[in-house]
């Protein structure tokens, strides 16, 4: 999620070139009083994971992005890579552009969150040929 | 009676089949009275337009017409070869609201702030009319008048004259300190 912002920034080690933005997001999601906290990485591979399932079916991609944007986080363009890839594997356009939607809506207030998501997706966006909301017109009532 | 188990209630539906208790809602909700809102069939899956649940149960157009099936066809091959339009159609096709469109505002406070101002203007009409119909007459004693004299007959038996009433009048010059 975008904690993971902070900490690339500090390890340098993607490119120093592109300006992130800095998040104080607070951490992990689920506060048990015992047991391992899962990481913000395993958390993302396991999402990754599900929504990498080659016979992914239409009930499971529908509970998993809403599971996932009842969550109280913006997920990490990898995980929204795996969904829409999901999507296109299901012939299913338009919930790949409501995914895109209900990502910019998570983001609330945190206006530069989106733009840098699509800036993330735009080769996956460009080969799969899912158009933004913007490139069609939707994101204007 | 007792051998009536749910096993055997429940054969007892399955044969009399259970499209009788699937009929649609309307028929269900007429006891007669003639014409009835629709209302949504809830036992089968919904369509929704919310925020926090972006994908509904069903697609917002279940009867598909030819071109609308033909593009689905098309969907099911590269993306690419959409047009925008087509795309967009798609979309509309799934889904009844864009986000933009849900997060509308409505204008719905103008409504309420104008019923309010409404009802609280009625409120004074009906406090008006009862001014004059419901309260009864004024009573003498709040007359000016009247309301001299008893001060002044107040002042005459010094009520409270150390730091009340009449303390606070000068006896010598007749006015108020």
């Amino acid at each position: 999620m975008f904690r993971a912002a902070l900490r690339l920034s500090v390890s340098g080690a993607r490119s120093l070139t592109r300006s992130r933005p800095q998040y104080t997001a607070s951490v992990a999601a689920r506060s048990y009083s015992h047991g391992k906290q899962e990481t913000d990485e395993e958390f993302d591979a396991r999402w990754v994971t599900y929504f990498s399932k080659p016979d992914i079916d239409a009930w499971e991609l529908r509970k998993g992005m809403n599971t996932l944007i009842g969550y109280d986080l913006v997920p990490e363009p990898k995980i929204l890579e795996a969904a829409l890839r999901a999507c296109r594997r299901l012939d299913d356009l338009a919930s790949a552009i409501r995914i895109l939607e209900a990502v910019k809506d998570k983001a609330g207030p945190h206006k530069e969150i989106y733009p840098y998501v699509i800036q993330e997706l735009q080769p996956t966006l460009s080969e799969l040929g899912i158009p933004t909301p913007e490139e069609l017109g939707i994101d204007k009532a | 009676m007792l051998h009536l188990t749910a096993g055997r209630v429940g054969g007892l539906l399955s044969r009399r089949g259970v499209a009788a208790f699937s009929s649609s809602s309307v028929k269900m909700a007429s006891h007669g009275h003639g014409e009835v809102t629709e209302q949504a069939d809830m036992s089968v899956p919904m369509y929704w337009d919310r925020l926090d649940t972006p994908l509904p149960d069903r697609p917002y157009k279940d009867t598909l017409s030819s071109t609308d099936k033909s593009l689905k066809q098309k969907e099911k091959g590269p993306w690419n070869n959409l047009s925008k339009e087509e795309k967009l159609a798609l979309y509309r096709m799934t889904f009844k609201e864009s986000f933009a469109e849900m997060k509308k505002p409505t204008g719905e406070w103008k409504t309420v702030v104008g019923g309010i101002f409404f009802f609280i203007g009625f409120t004074g009409l009906v406090v008006l009319w009862q001014r004059y119909y419901v309260y009864p007459p004024h009573p003498r004693t709040l007359d000016e008048e009247w309301q001299a004299m008893q001060v002044k007959r107040m002042l005459d038996m010094r009520v409270n004259p150390v730091e009340g009433f009449s303390a606070k009048w000068d006896y010598e010059k007749g006015q108020w300190k």
